[in-house]
């Protein structure tokens, strides 16, 4: 089969609106529980933390939601991985088309869910007294390539594996919660004791949200966070798309 | 011109169940869970070859677990050959199970859509065939109905009427045409008819033997993972019969 770029964006098109669709089959709401989610998390955190833990950070609800939102596109976006390839069992086993596409699909959409919340930071800019910056303009995409590119890697490696290691559907889920907590997203890095730094530095999260921070919040885009976050991303891309290459062809006899 | 050729092929899958206690057992223990990985293997088909020239429609046929879907699966590239070679030309569309390919929640329109694309369509070309496929179904309004609905000949329907309208080089099908009426069994056998006078190589596994006999100018019988026979089909259907019996 020839692949062209335009073959290729028609397939990326094809399998982002099915899994769409099969995801809101029925739904009402639809995309909008993709907000339901964080938003409801950072309620919760702003009641323990602001209120009852009376955590001294100024603009604490902006604060969490400027961190969970991108938190949530990677938690799911992860996640989910994990069956990507389970879940479309039957078109791997009929069709030669380009596996890869598939955990890319999955990472693109939770990128499209994660681009709808940001109407929601920008209401909330405006309640807390502030406004978007023109930053934005090549921050989102900036950073939004790194996170896509760290996702895009994990996604690859996991999908295959979890093929042959079931495991992993239990292993990944308990990793991601302990990620959460080692990543500034409840509270600030500079709250964090100098022993304990080495948590936040060796998770590849840590740097990409605490710029989607400060690009959402201050409209600051620091050129060594960009770089350091590349890379990681783009080993890990690597690494992924060696795994997934080695397993590929035995896809179709496992499923 | 050769389209499909195999050349001393081989497939075995090793038993994946056996690593099914996945991590734990390569923890404890690492050296029996790498030996289960490269040791236990099925063999599925044991050094076959043949060839089928463009315009040629073949059938496979063989006991069931011979090794006939391996072979196809060969064909169409979604699994590779532990040894040998299988060498294609051109776009190959097929049918390999029912509901292959489809998306239980869909409805059949969106099936179609994805399907077609994943054959290798571009989405224009899909969206210009799209009636001329539903048409073909004949699954009337069932078309805008999630596919999980349908019944086993419906599902047969969609999927054939995918097949026969995106102009592969080669069709496969694998004995899936028999769950369809036989209205539409009939119209299934007339297009793939046209489809070899046109030139279009077809490559088959059916248990029907008149139908093969009707169409198919090569019958390859596989048994017990071998190659047993090739040949015209009036020469190894009445053998295959006597041995069947």
């Amino acid at each position: 089969m020839k692949l062209t770029f335009g073959y290729l964006v028609d397939l990326i098109s094809v399998i982002t609106e099915k899994e769409l669709k099969v995801r809101y089959k029925s739904s009402f709401l639809g995309y909008l529980w993709s907000m339901a989610n964080p938003l409801l998390f950072a309620m919760i955190y702003y009641f323990i933390f602001k209120l009852v833990m009376r955590v001294q950070i100024p603009n604490y609800t902006l604060f969490l939601i400027t961190a969970l939102f991108p938190w949530q596109w990677f938690t799911s976006a992860v996640g989910n991985s994990l069956f990507s390839y389970i879940a479309n069992a039957q078109i791997i086993k009929k069709n030669t088309f380009p596996r890869s596409i598939i955990p890319f699909c999955n990472t693109f959409m939770e990128f499209l869910h994660f681009l709808c919340t940001i109407p929601v930071i920008v209401v909330f800019l405006y309640v807390y007294g502030m406004s978007p910056s023109l930053s934005w303009l090549w921050g989102i995409p900036l950073i939004g390539l790194a996170q896509m590119i760290l996702i895009f890697g994990l996604s690859l490696m996991l999908s295959s594996l979890n093929l042959f290691f079931r495991d992993l559907e239990r292993f990944v889920p308990l990793i991601l919660m302990l990620m959460f907590y080692c990543t500034p997203i409840l509270y600030s890095a500079d709250l964090i004791p100098k022993e304990y730094h080495w948590l936040i530095t060796s998770n590849p999260m840590s740097v990409i949200i605490l710029a989607w921070r400060d690009l959402f919040m201050h409209g600051v885009l620091h050129t060594a966070d960009i770089i350091t976050m590349y890379a990681t991303a783009i080993p890990v891309l690597l690494l992924g798309t060696f795994v997934f290459n080695k397993l590929k062809f035995r896809f179709a006899e496992i499923l | 011109m050769t389209v499909i050729e195999f050349e001393n092929v081989s497939k075995s899958y090793p038993l994946y169940h056996h690593i099914g206690s996945g991590i734990k057992d390569l923890i404890f223990h690492p050296y029996r869970a790498l030996k289960l990985l490269k040791g236990k293997q099925y063999k599925a088909i044991e050094n076959i070859n043949f060839t089928i020239e463009k315009g040629e429609a073949a059938a496979l046929i063989g006991r069931n677990g011979a090794g006939k879907s391996t072979s196809l699966g060969l064909v169409t590239g979604v699994i590779k050959p532990s040894k040998g070679k299988v060498t294609t030309v051109g776009r190959i569309a097929s049918m390999l199970e029912l509901g292959g390919g489809f998306h239980s929640e869909l409805t059949g329109r969106e099936n179609i859509i994805m399907n077609a694309t994943l054959m290798g369509l571009r989405k224009k070309q899909v969206m210009e065939k799209l009636d001329s496929i539903i048409e073909f179904s004949e699954l009337g309004d069932f078309i805008d109905e999630p596919i999980r609905v349908y019944s086993s000949g419906m599902l047969a329907k969609l999927g054939f009427s995918v097949i026969s309208q995106v102009e592969p080089d080669i069709l496969i099908i694998d004995e899936v045409l028999a769950v369809g009426d036989i209205a539409f069994q009939k119209k299934c056998i007339e297009t793939i008819e046209n489809f070899k006078a046109k030139g279009v190589t077809i490559l088959f596994v059916s248990h029907n033997t008149s139908d093969v006999e009707k169409i198919c100018d090569k019958v390859i019988w596989i048994e017990n993972h071998n190659l047993k026979e090739i040949g015209p089909a009036s020469q190894v259907i009445p053998k295959y019969h006597a041995q069947m019996v």
